[in-house]
């Protein structure tokens, strides 16, 4: 029974007889990996395009239509040595791309406006204390005007936008001071160019708008890279479902394409991605990830299957009950929903500094303005001192404080194996005081590994391991791996449910359960002695061996602990999983507070009960059960290896086998959120400076131009400072 | 002085073009992929296709 793959549902059909593709692919890291790809992907005759985005890590292909089943790409790739999967760019992540690029066109438009009014004002300036003509500077002015007026209006967009957006609702945001402060300027600037006036605020309005979109953009893209990133995860991680499409014909579906009815087959290491019940097979299924039990279940017709169960042994049919909206997943869908509005109450920094911002800004520069007007300045001065107010305390600095750090922290977390789903996670690990860590495929990792190699002598352990390639069982891919095999042995028949066998130089060797091999004995003092483990029988002619193979802990995961209580963050161990098992794991790790067998009602309980004594706590998981603890906790951080679900409501995850991400990731944040509030103070402070000099009206557009481009370079260099923290080594 | 009513506007002319420029090569994608260009610029490789056209 070959599997066809249908992958038409991602493919575009261009017109002019082409169609496109987008595959996520990973590993893409070099140079080298684009012409390795580029090359592998465009020898294929029909190909007219293959182009690897390494920032988003895709490529896009593009072919005669009719030539060629996509699949042939994802087939290539994986010859090339990189996993793909086809990709369908989300609404959300299409609507961020296109604002991003509308962001560049105005930063273009207000930079290209900025450099010539500039041009134009230098004259203006060193004139007005020499020998320029009455005249001269008018024309001068104009021209700025010319430029200045349609560049404001085009590139002033994101920020008039939003600031009518605010107004109309009755709020009031960052952008209504920024709107007025550049409209007035402007609307001044003519009055005084009308009137031959000496000063024109046409540079400073324009500059304002430059620095302003130069934030903006920054924060913009760091979210649309690494909602680009996130998205690229979920579709590696797409599952995919083989579905009967005759009696004995099958089809590689995505999960999204099944609907209750369904007859599916699951084949022994692949995980469930539907709910349903068994109508067909006997097997036994892993079900951690839902229910954090390690141990196998034993199933038959008849036994319900849920969506991230792993099939050990058996092929199963399955009759769907539900799809990827399944009745388990519905149920901790609702957990998760509730969780994440509670979080969404959290305020960014920058929102919270800017909620104070926007009044006093205003009520300065009224009062400026009413100030100079009592004290017999006339209507006209008193307006122009109150522009200078707004204008100089341009948020400009502000503006780029937050998204500068933020770039800089998230490209820095990205080179250390850390991922950020959300931009503001950053500031919400930086304030964490503890952190709770799930145990299986958290603190373990996700696959197994013998532990009892060193008692196996050696050319046992290789024939073993070429037996085992044979099998499609995971706990034999684990001993494969262990053993290094390469070469499978030839001949060998597999019994299922029970192991495989062959015969090597006229001897019976077998690989599979104890009673396959009669070493049930053998096993139970194995079992006897270290419970978790999971087991598998060899023999040989008449001798037995047993391989003990468990989750082992991640290598540094002891390393990691021991560095997050040295930096005054109390850990504690949350785990569904039996007591003997957490127990042995938190003795081992040295942490005092652990419980087990919780469901994940209790884990988001606990984390609850922490948050109500004042605690900030980090949830780091994967299964499935811990989702909702994710979103419940005040940030969250999943391995790669993680369910869909909980990836997606992770705030941060990471790469690698090794814990030592969740290290860099609390020693860059802090780092980060100190970086920020520097920022704050910055552009605080220059304006206490700044603010006194133009409530005094001595401000003239030279002033506020170097003021303005002063702080904001200064809040930007001082962000480049987070490029590097010291990293211990683990 | 009467210079600079053709200087001026030259200059901005010359601006504008460098504006067009980069308003053309953005909407070409030539930012879709900033870290892709930086190692594709040192690879050597001549033969690397040319970008999708917008999509």
């Amino acid at each position: 029974m070959q599997a066809t793959r249908d992958f038409s549902h991602y493919v575009k059909h261009l017109g002019s007889g082409l169609a496109h593709i987008d595959l996520a692919v990973e590993g893409v890291s070099c140079a080298g990996c684009i012409s390795k790809i580029e090359r592998g992907l465009s020898a294929i005759p029909d190909v007219t395009l293959a182009r690897v985005n390494l920032t988003d890590r895709r490529v896009a292909l593009e072919w005669k239509e009719g030539a060629l089943d996509p699949a042939r790409f994802i087939d290539r790739l994986a010859e090339l040595g990189y996993k793909a999967y086809p990709f369908e760019i989300v609404t959300a992540e299409a609507v961020e791309a296109e604002n991003s690029r509308f962001l560049l066109r105005c930063l273009g438009v207000a930079a290209f406006a900025t450099m010539n009014v500039m041009m134009l004002s230098i004259p203006v300036w060193s004139g007005n204390v020499s020998d320029m003509l009455p005249e001269q500077r008018d024309f001068f002015h104009w021209i700025s005007a010319l430029i200045a007026l349609p560049a404001a209006a085009y590139a002033g967009q994101p920020f008039f936008r939003s600031a009518f957006n605010a107004l109309r609702t009755g709020n009031v945001n960052m952008d209504v001071p920024i709107s007025i402060g550049v409209i007035l300027a402007l609307a001044t600037s003519i009055v005084e160019t009308i009137g031959h006036a000496e000063h024109a605020y046409f540079d400073a309005s324009i500059m304002l708008i430059t620095f302003l979109l130069v934030g903006r953009y920054l924060d913009q893209n760091t979210r649309r890279r690494t909602r680009a990133v996130a998205g690229n995860l979920a579709a590696l991680k797409a599952e995919t479902v083989t579905k009967f499409v005759g009696p004995d014909e099958i089809s590689v579906v995505p999960a999204a394409a099944v609907t209750a009815g369904d007859i599916v087959l699951l084949r022994p290491g692949e995980r469930s991605a539907i709910d349903g019940t068994i109508i067909d097979g006997r097997s036994e299924i892993d079900q951690s990830l839902i229910t954090g039990e390690t141990l196998h279940a034993s199933v038959e017709p008849g036994s319900e299957v849920y969506a991230g169960s792993l099939n050990i042994s058996g092929s199963l049919r399955i009759r769907v009950s539900a799809a990827s909206e399944g009745t388990l997943l519905a149920e901790i869908q609702r957990l998760l929903d509730h969780a994440v509005q509670v979080r969404s109450r959290y305020v960014q920094l920058a929102d919270r500094a800017s909620r104070l911002y926007a009044p006093v800004v205003h009520a300065t520069a009224f009062l400026t303005m009413t100030g100079w007007f009592i004290a017999g300045a006339s209507f006209h001065d008193s307006i122009i001192s109150a522009i200078a107010v707004l204008i100089i305390t341009c948020p400009c600095a502000l503006g780029l404080a937050i998204p500068t750090v933020q770039t800089v922290a998230s490209g820095a977390m990205f080179r250390a194996g850390v991922l950020l789903n959300s931009g503001d996670a950053i500031e919400r690990v930086a304030e964490i005081d503890r952190i709770i860590f799930d145990k299986t495929g958290t603190l373990t990792l996700p696959e197994f590994d013998v532990v009892n190699s060193a008692a196996v002598p050696a050319d046992v352990f290789e024939l073993a391991g070429r037996l085992a390639l044979a099998s499609h069982h995971p706990v034999a891919a684990a001993l494969a791996r262990a053993a290094g095999a390469k070469s499978p042995l030839p001949g060998v028949t597999e019994q299922p449910g029970q192991g495989v066998r062959g015969i090597l130089k006229g001897e019976e060797v077998r690989l599979g359960s104890p009673s396959f091999c009669k070493a049930d004995n053998l096993a139970n003092i194995i079992l006897s002695r270290d419970p978790e483990a999971s087991v598998v029988a060899f023999s040989r002619g008449g001798k037995r061996y047993v391989f003990a193979i468990r989750q082992s802990l991640r290598p540094d995961a002891s390393a990691v602990i021991a560095a997050l209580q040295k930096r005054g963050i109390a850990v504690e161990l949350l785990s569904g999983d039996r007591e003997p098992a957490v127990r042995a794991a938190a003795e081992m790790l040295q942490v005092p507070e652990w419980r087990a067998g919780v469901t994940p009602a209790d884990k988001i309980a606990r984390i609850e009960e922490l948050k109500r004594q004042g605690f900030m706590v980090m949830m780091v998981g994967d299964g499935l059960n811990d989702a909702p603890s994710l979103a419940a906790a005040h940030v969250s951080m999943s391995p790669i290896s993680a369910a869909h679900l909980s990836q997606a409501t992770a705030d941060l995850v990471f790469l690698g086998n090794r814990l030592a991400p969740v290290i860099a990731a609390v020693d860059h944040s802090r780092k980060a959120l100190r970086l920020m509030r520097q920022n704050l103070y910055l552009a605080v402070g220059y304006n206490f400076l700044a603010v006194p000099i133009a409530i005094l009206g001595f401000v003239t557009p030279l002033i506020a131009a170097a003021a303005m481009s002063g702080s904001s370079i200064l809040v930007m260099l001082n962000a480049l400072r987070g490029r590097h923290v010291p990293q211990e080594t683990l | 002085m009467e210079v600079i009513v053709f200087l001026v506007p030259l200059a901005l002319l010359l601006g504008l073009f460098g504006l067009l420029g980069f308003l053309w090569s953005l909407k070409n994608g030539q930012y879709d992929d900033l870290d892709g260009a930086a190692w594709r610029a040192i690879s050597g490789d001549d033969e690397t296709p040319a970008p999708p056209a917008s999509s």
